[in-house]
């Protein structure tokens, strides 16, 4: 069963004019940050969504939770469009999409105890009172190992390391029951050896409770250890998404490909697909596919029309000529 | 040819509550048109060898003993002015963060410019010739030279601190994560640049929290933890059999593209270097730890040509 489903979101935010350009009554410019972008989570499965710093992850991920309303396209979950629904079902849906950002040090509230971040959505939402509150924050405190919950309760902020604070971001998100958890680069702040803790946990809370997940990450060997499916989007859509292993063994988009020959690895594949140049500004999108300035296939075609993404549920791309390669 | 021997050498930092030991000891020789990577977490003092190599640490820190020395010289031994004339001519430093090191008023061209002016007699048209020759090199267009740092992106920004740091044409290249904020098509790219000056007779140290970079862009890797160095050896065989706990540990932890394994965890934290553990700084969070390991430092050992700081390896 599919959790949540998106379809053809997007999001625009206008550009800042200057005071001049105001004068000369320039047209309004949009940065295009989601540009069309579908796809759907199931019950208990984890998508990971990959991609360059400012192709649109984040936005994705605030969309999803709300935290953003789209310029278009549509939100499901669990079958229901969230835009149609009443504002007190909205906030039900809401508080069973959970998120965890990118920056342990700017997500806490420096002057709140540990245990105040875990107590306040439970009282917002109306769960718990005070007591039963706190006993809640100080289990699930101890269910992130911060243990002994009692006193990590009572620290702040700062005196915390950097691993542990994402594990307090986790704490704040799971102590809600939520169903889906957008994790946006939840691990990638964090040292190496801490790391891999907090990935282990995250994977045993969805094994616990059947979550389903959208983990955003730049980082493919992340992506691939926690996603049973992957999608990789270049400048605000989605260009190939599918099982991962399938994606990583025969990537079809040309961007794909670039990006897995240039992951480092301890066991570096032959895989040499060019890229060229740097990514082409978001408010002037290059014409026909978005990739073709980079892109060492492109042809006419693709200079014209935009490709949609075609293929089913196991794997789709965007690509009028997908590659035919396998890596081993 | 050695290019760089260090031999012994211990920064610390003075603070209130007492020495951080961030350098402790530590001996590293460089060949040339050799790559090393040095990889190791964040605070085991990547940064603070790489700044007193430059020496260029500053109260609260000091180099406390050791040697430095650079194609047979002793570059601690040297006065302030010489040492000026060694770092960007014969040492070049890409730095950990490129804003703060590029000036973000005046123009990349001019940047280039007075570094080589200040180095080199020359006129001021071939300097900018030479200065376009440089950003080329680092796959920039020439025209760059007219454009202030805020008008590049990151990737862009970070070629533009390695052409100033090869300006000078430096014998040794130290790159202090220079990719770390990048994506990795942009990294792919400048770590080719990095490969590309070994060729050409430089030796390179790239500082990396990437384990995986590191192993596969580096001759050899040296390991560090706490201020040690715990281990250090070619590359691949490092990689294919570590020695050290802390490096199969660490090997362990990091998720990977291409090998299809589950990722183990390593328990603690590393230590707080003002009171680090006696004996081995590694035993809380070694599964190999003896009785020994909790009281006495491990002796420095060679096994089949590779370093390793380990009880496990007495001789
Ligand atoms: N509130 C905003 N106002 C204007 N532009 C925005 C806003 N938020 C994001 N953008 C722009 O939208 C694009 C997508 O940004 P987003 O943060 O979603 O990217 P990302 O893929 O998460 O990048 P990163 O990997 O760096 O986190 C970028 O060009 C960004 O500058
Ligand atoms: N100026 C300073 N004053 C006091 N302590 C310092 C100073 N600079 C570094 N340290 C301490 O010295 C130790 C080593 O720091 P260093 O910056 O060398 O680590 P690093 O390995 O480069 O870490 P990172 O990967 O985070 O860059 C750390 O414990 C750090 O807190
Ligand atoms: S010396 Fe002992 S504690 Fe340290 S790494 Fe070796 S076995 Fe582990
Ligand atoms: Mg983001
Ligand atoms: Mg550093």
């Amino acid at each position: 069963m599919e959790i949540l489903r998106v379809e053809n979101l997007k999001k625009y935010f206008p550009v800042q004019k200057s005071f001049i350009e105001v004068l000369l009554s320039k047209e309004l410019k949009f940065i295009k940050a989601v540009d069309g972008v579908s796809f759907g989570v199931k019950k208990g499965e984890i998508l990971s969504l990959v991609g360059e710093s400012g192709c649109g992850k984040t936005t994705v991920g605030r969309l999803i939770t709300g935290l953003e309303e789209p310029t278009d396209g549509k939100i499901y979950f669990k079958g229901e469009d969230v835009s149609k629904l009443p504002k007190d079902r909205r906030k039900e849906i809401y508080r069973s999409i959970q998120i965890i950002f990118q920056d342990p040090y700017a997500s806490l509230n420096p002057r709140m105890k540990i245990g105040e971040h875990i107590t306040d959505p439970l009282l917002i939402h109306d769960i718990a009172d005070n007591d039963t509150a706190r006993k809640m924050a100080i289990e699930m405190l101890e269910r992130v190992g911060l243990v002994p919950g009692e006193q990590f309760f009572n620290r702040l902020p700062y005196q915390l390391s950097g691993g542990q604070r994402q594990r307090v971001a986790i704490a704040r998100a799971m102590v809600l029951n939520p169903e889906f958890i957008v994790a946006d680069e939840a691990v990638s702040m964090i040292d190496v050896s801490l790391r891999a803790a907090i990935l282990n946990l995250l994977l045993s809370f969805k094994e616990e409770y059947n979550l389903s997940m959208l983990f955003i990450t730049h980082d493919l060997s992340v992506a691939k250890l926690v996603g049973e499916r992957i999608a990789v989007m270049y400048l605000g859509r989605i260009v190939e998404i599918g099982d991962v292993d399938d994606v990583i063994h025969h990537p079809k988009h040309p961007y794909t490909a670039a990006l897995l020959s240039a992951v480092p690895s301890f066991d570096k594949r032959d895989l040499k697909v060019d890229i060229r140049g740097d990514v082409s500004n978001p408010i002037d999108l290059p014409s026909g596919c978005r990739y073709n300035p980079r892109c060492p296939f492109a042809d006419d075609k693709c200079k014209e029309s935009e490709p949609e993404l075609e293929g089913d549920d196991f794997h789709s791309f965007a690509c009028w000529h997908p590659l035919d390669i396998e890596v081993e | 040819m050695m290019v760089l021997d260090i031999k012994n050498l211990s920064t610390h930092y003075h603070s209130r509550r007492g020495t951080i030991k961030a350098v402790d000891r530590v001996s590293l020789k460089i060949e040339e048109k050799e790559f090393v990577g040095i990889v190791g977490e964040s605070g085991c003092g990547k940064s603070t060898l790489a700044f007193s190599i430059m020496r260029l640490i500053s109260p609260p820190g000091e180099i406390v003993e050791g040697e430095i020395l650079f194609r047979g010289r002793d570059l601690l031994k040297l006065s302030e002015e010489e040492m000026r004339r060694v770092r960007g001519k014969e040492i070049g430093m890409v730095f950990q963060d490129p804003m703060t090191s590029l000036d973000p008023l005046e123009k990349i061209g001019d940047q280039i410019i007075e570094t080589i002016q200040m180095h080199e007699e020359v006129d001021k048209r071939s300097a900018l010739e030479k200065a376009e020759e440089l950003l080329e090199s680092v796959g920039l267009p020439r025209n760059r030279v007219n454009y202030y740092p805020h008008q590049l992106s990151g990737g862009q920004r970070q070629r533009v601190m390695i052409a100033l740091a090869i300006a000078l044409n430096p014998t040794l290249l130290i790159a202090d994560e220079p990719t770390t904020a990048l994506d990795v098509i942009v990294q792919e790219k400048i770590m080719n640049i990095l490969k590309g000056m070994t060729s050409e007779g430089r030796s390179i140290i790239l500082i990396t929290h990437d384990f995986s970079l590191a192993s596969e862009k580096s001759d050899r890797i040296v390991i560090m933890y706490a201020g040690w160095i715990v281990e250090m050896g070619e590359s691949s065989k490092l990689v294919n059999e570590p020695l050290h706990p802390y490096t199969k540990g660490l090997l362990d932890s990091v998720p990977d593209l291409w090998l299809d394994r589950k990722i183990k965890t390593m328990p603690g934290l590393p230590p707080d270097l003002v009171n680090p553990p006696r004996g081995c700084k590694f035993h809380p969070r070694c599964p190999k730890a003896m009785d020994v390991c909790k009281e006495r430092e491990p002796t420095d050992a060679t096994v089949n040509g590779r370093f390793v700081k380990c009880w496990l390896y007495e001789v």
